[in-house]
């Protein structure tokens, strides 16, 4: 039932096309997002801890072992979730669109589908092919509906769409060669593409030495793992911002599941050591984790001295990823929970920051400029997107009770337990998180009042329906992940521990 | 011992796209000669039509494999599907085209096209080398005459004469490549010929003769370096010819191309592994499919004409298929033959919406500019044609790259060829960007000023559908064709 959720979205896509107008379109997605977000609750609700669901299995390409295989463990389901939840509140917030509504939702839906393929897919081909048909709607979602600052000039302004459009179908790409050379590879030695049986291949330990980088790198250009990462500032800012919450909200989540679903499982020795040190690293797994430090540092330093309020959130994305990534590259079991707990949790938090920040501040004031915006007061002006800054703030730094905490408490655990040095870093990196939560905060909606900035107020119109249920329905969802994490720990716990996963529990896994 | 009755029966496919050649060609000088242009256009169609539907009729009822002696004429299940695509392709380009006005020469414009068809399904039947040479003559002079018909065109007159000057070079290159090998084994037969050449040494003679052979075939499949005539013949030609030269023609050069090297050539393969080198046709043709990678690729980024970039991609596109020659197992030439058809189907879609959009004026890529608004299902067909040569998923030429790479990587032990197939993915990541550069003017930019609907003839619309449809249904389901091309 659960493929449902992709066939779903590509004939919601095909609908809100032909759909004969832009209510038509958006209502039509809407039902479609919703439908796909119904589909994955009814799996939750039927669920039992270490579950794993065959969806669907038959004979794809029979002369090359291809299989159509879609399948689900607790950590797709969790990924699946995200998605529904994240296309719902995308599309609550982008129900503005009035340039090329059709259009607009059928791209969007496109790569919905081709997400929560990518989520259900259990052959490497079929997960790589749901993959690459994510990156075509990123580029035109960005290149057509693309938002930009507003001092740029009206031809820049096109130029600036199109080269962040560029930038990101790029790396996307160029990361996905990577990846497409490693299962070329791959497929030399197996002659299969299915994932249990590629994940109980025995790779000889040479091989996984540099199959392993070349996956992981390829998929963590799309998790924004430093210094692959500069496409995603870029990108998130130019979208519009549905394309940036799902960007931020699950399009990176799709490189991190990469990580750990191939890179990790597939070549759990490509992550032992080398047996010599260069610069004292002596294995792929700490040069990973080093990176993810200092990507951790680097975006939440970059993100406090930006003017543009879209570019802080889009580092603080690269920061929060980070979390993900040294989770992966502890390889404890609760430092890989609190991974995938992360990839939900900043799935949300992101969305939510892109939605206050592209919807109900830039669409109604047009500048997203931090030193503009102080004068207008905005908390005074709309409350509501206040509020909810400050709450998504509280759940971004990682306060207890929203699902941050859970996350990153559980992925410095994790990494307390490999590598105790790194904890230090990654605390400095969340101190700079709340200075620049705390910044943006302030500079946004709580800025001095200026003599002539008085004739904003009235111009502002106030928060639609559309976008408060969005709101609230992703705030409710860190709220409940944060208080009842037992919920999702009870789907990613098993399924880490599953034999799929049996070469990487070794060692410090416990 | 052959008699002319088994001759006829043999080829019997051949002969009736030959009639059907000959009847466009009488039926519009006498009957039609005083009918408007359009009924002329659509009888000369029809004739076509029925003429290829009929021999793929008796393909598809021909004995499973048969020949004439000396290599003559070679029938397996795997010559019928290519013949059976070669007139598929010829099909297609007929109905491509019914809607040109460029010509008042239209008998001879389809019977060109039925000639070439002929010349092609000889060039894959058949394992001998005298043969092979008067096909590909047979099929050269059809081509260089339709890329030239354009006649109030010079730049289709440049074209044809860039294209024949450098095609009767490479021709006697061929020749001279054939000589050496009829001298240095007595035989044109390709079994025969590898059989005289096995032995343990490699004759420098056979080198020579090695390079001659590429040089020849390299032209006619564009590899760099012998690819200076396509950007000029694409780009000048009439749009139906230039599509038809870069789909059919490369099928049947590639086919051909890879039954002298695997067959004749079978005892001086060498080695193109990165440490495992050793002289024979493999490491020559990696040099060269490593060049048209690059340079198809590289010069492609820098087009603004769109038929020039379709050129320089079908360089580098042929840089990738020249790496399933390369690896030269049965799993690789089937990917190959894959990768061929596929390739030729969206190539020809390509240059079909650009046919449509002749009459517009339409030819660099600054003039798609807002083509979404104005034809939608001509840019949605366009956005197939360019995504499945960019092999992006679920079309095509995504499989063909993955299943191309995949068997040129199991070829040789030890990933053998992986400096080749990486430098194939990275170039094919490279290809992304001019593709999109295409289409982001297709979609993303809008027309200053608000331009009509365009009016795209019926015919032409559902043919290009058709070609859509059959790029998209061949990615989602490959092992259709796959089934069909491993019974060879």
């Amino acid at each position: 039932m659960l493929a449902w959720t992709i066939y779903l979205s590509f004939a919601g896509a095909l609908a809100a096309r032909l759909a004969p107008s832009k209510q038509a379109a958006r209502i039509v997605a809407l039902l479609t997002a919703l439908a796909g977000l119904a589909l994955s609750l009814i799996a939750l609700a039927h669920w039992h801890a270490g579950d794993f669901i065959t969806v669907t299995r038959v004979a794809w390409i029979p002369q090359l072992g291809i299989e159509y295989h879609l399948a689900a463990d607790g950590i797709s389901l969790t990924l699946l979730l995200l998605t529904g939840i994240a296309a719902t509140a995308g599309i609550l917030f982008s129900w503005n669109i009035e340039h090329r509504t059709q259009e607009f939702f059928a791209f969007y839906l496109v790569l919905i589908g081709g997400v929560y393929g990518v989520f259900l897919s259990f052959d490497l081909f079929l997960l790589f092919a749901f993959y690459e048909i994510a990156i075509i709607p990123k580029y035109f979602l960005i290149a057509i509906w693309g938002s930009v600052p507003r001092d740029a000039s009206p031809e820049n302004r096109g130029a600036l769409r199109e080269y962040a459009a560029m930038k990101l179908a790029l790396y996307s790409f160029a990361g996905s060669a990577l990846v497409l050379a490693g299962m070329v590879a791959a497929w030399s030695f197996s002659h299969t593409l299915s994932l249990e049986a590629l994940a109980a291949y025995p790779f000889p330990a040479h091989f996984q030495m540099w199959a392993f980088p070349l996956v992981f790198v390829g998929f963590a250009v799309l998790a924004g793992m430093w210094p692959f990462h500069t496409w995603a500032p870029t990108g998130h800012a130019a979208a519009p911002t549905a394309a940036s919450m799902l960007l931020a909200g699950v399009v990176m989540k799709l490189g991190a599941y990469g990580c750990l679903r191939v890179a990790m499982m597939l070549f759990p020795r490509g992550l032992d050591p080398w047996g010599f040190h260069v610069l004292g690293l002596g294995s792929w797994r700490e040069v990973f984790a080093l990176l993810a430090l200092i990507g951790i540092v680097y975006g939440a330093s970059v993100a406090l001295v930006q003017r543009d309020f879209k570019f802080v959130i889009g580092y603080s994305s690269v920061s929060h990823m980070g979390f993900v990534l040294l989770g992966l590259m502890t390889l404890t079991q609760i430092g890989l929970d609190g991974a995938v707990f992360q990839m939900f949790s900043h799935g949300i938090i992101a969305g939510l920051l892109f939605a206050v920040v592209g919807r109900m501040v830039y669409d109604r004031t047009h500048t997203r400029d931090l030193n503009e915006l102080g004068p207008m007061r905005l908390a005074h002006v709309i409350p509501f997107a206040a509020v909810t800054f400050i709450l998504a703030g509280m759940a971004s730094i990682g306060l207890p009770g929203f699902s941050g905490f859970i996350a990153e408490f559980q992925v410095l655990l994790g990494t307390w337990r490999a590598f105790p040095w790194m904890v230090f870093v990654a605390g400095i990196g969340i101190l700079v998180g709340i200075a620049f939560t705390w910044r943006a905060l302030i500079k946004a909606f709580f800025g001095e009042r200026e003599s002539g900035a008085a004739g904003h107020h009235e111009s502002c119109p106030p928060i639609s329906l559309p976008e408060k249920c969005g709101a609230v329905l992703l705030l409710a969802t860190t709220l409940a992940a944060g208080l009842f994490p037992q919920v999702l720990t009870n789907l990613i716990l098993p399924a880490l521990n599953s034999p799929l996963f049996r070469g990487l529990q070794t060692g410090a896994w416990r | 011992m052959m008699s002319y009755a088994d001759l006829l029966h043999f080829t019997l496919p051949e002969i009736v796209v030959a009639v059907a050649g000959l009847l466009a060609l009488t039926l519009d000088i006498t009957v039609l000669r005083k009918s408007p242009l359009s009924n002329r256009l659509r009888s000369a169609v029809i004739v076509a039509l029925i003429g290829c539907v009929l021999a793929i009729h008796f393909l598809t009822r021909a004995p499973h494999s048969y020949g004439l002696p000396d290599g003559m004429f070679v029938m397996t299940p795997l010559t019928h599907i290519v013949q059976i695509a070669l007139l598929v392709l010829a099909i297609f380009t007929a109905l491509l085209a019914r809607s040109t006005t460029f010509t008042g020469h239209i008998g001879e414009y389809i019977a060109l096209i039925l000639f070439a068809t002929v010349a092609m399904m000889f060039l894959v039947a058949t394992q001998n080398l005298l043969l092979i040479f008067v096909a590909l003559e047979f099929l050269s002079l059809s081509l260089y005459i339709l890329t030239g018909f354009d006649k109030q065109s010079r730049q289709s007159a440049e074209a044809a004469l860039k294209y024949f000057l450098f095609g009767g070079m490479s021709a006697g290159f061929l020749l001279f490549g054939i000589s050496l090998l009829y001298g240095l084994s007595g035989s044109i037969e390709l079994t025969k010929i590898a059989a005289a050449l096995s032995g343990p040494t490699l004759d420098p003679l056979l080198l020579v003769a090695i390079v001659m052979v590429t040089i020849g075939f390299g032209f006619k499949v564009a590899a760099a370096p012998f690819h200076l005539w396509a950007p000029d013949a694409y780009q000048g030609a009439p749009t139906v010819s230039a599509g038809f030269i870069a789909s059919s023609s490369k099928v049947a050069s590639f086919f051909v191309f890879a039954q002298v090297a695997t067959i004749a050539l079978a005892g001086a393969t060498g080695g193109g592994a990165f440490h495992g080198y050793s002289p024979g046709w493999v490491p020559v043709l990696a040099i060269v499919a490593a060049l048209s990678m690059i340079l198809g690729n590289l010069a492609a980024i820098a087009q603004t004409s769109l038929r020039r970039l379709l050129a320089y991609s079908a360089i580098g596109h042929a840089g990738y298929m020249l790496l399933g020659l390369i690896a030269h197992t049965q799993q690789s030439l089937s990917a190959l033959v894959y990768y061929v058809i596929t390739y030729a189907l969206a190539s020809l879609g390509a240059f079909g919406v650009l046919g449509a959009l002749e009459s517009e004026g339409i030819d660099r890529i600054a003039d798609l500019r807002g083509l979404s608004r104005r034809a939608p299902g001509l840019s949605f067909c366009l956005l197939v044609f360019l995504l499945s040569l960019a092999g992006i998923p679920p079309l095509a030429g995504f499989f063909g790259k993955f299943y191309i790479f995949s068997a040129a990587l199991s070829a040789e032990p030890h990933l053998g060829l992986l400096w080749l197939v990486l430098l194939a993915v990275a170039m094919s990541a490279v290809s992304l960007y001019y593709y999109l550069r295409v289409l982001k003017q297709a979609y993303v930019a809008e027309s200053p000023v608000r331009e009509p609907a365009l009016r795209i003839a019926l015919l032409t619309r559902l043919t290009l559908w058709t070609l859509a449809a059959l790029v998209v249904l061949l990615g989602c389901f490959p092992g259709v064709l796959l089934g069909w091309i491993g019974l060879g």
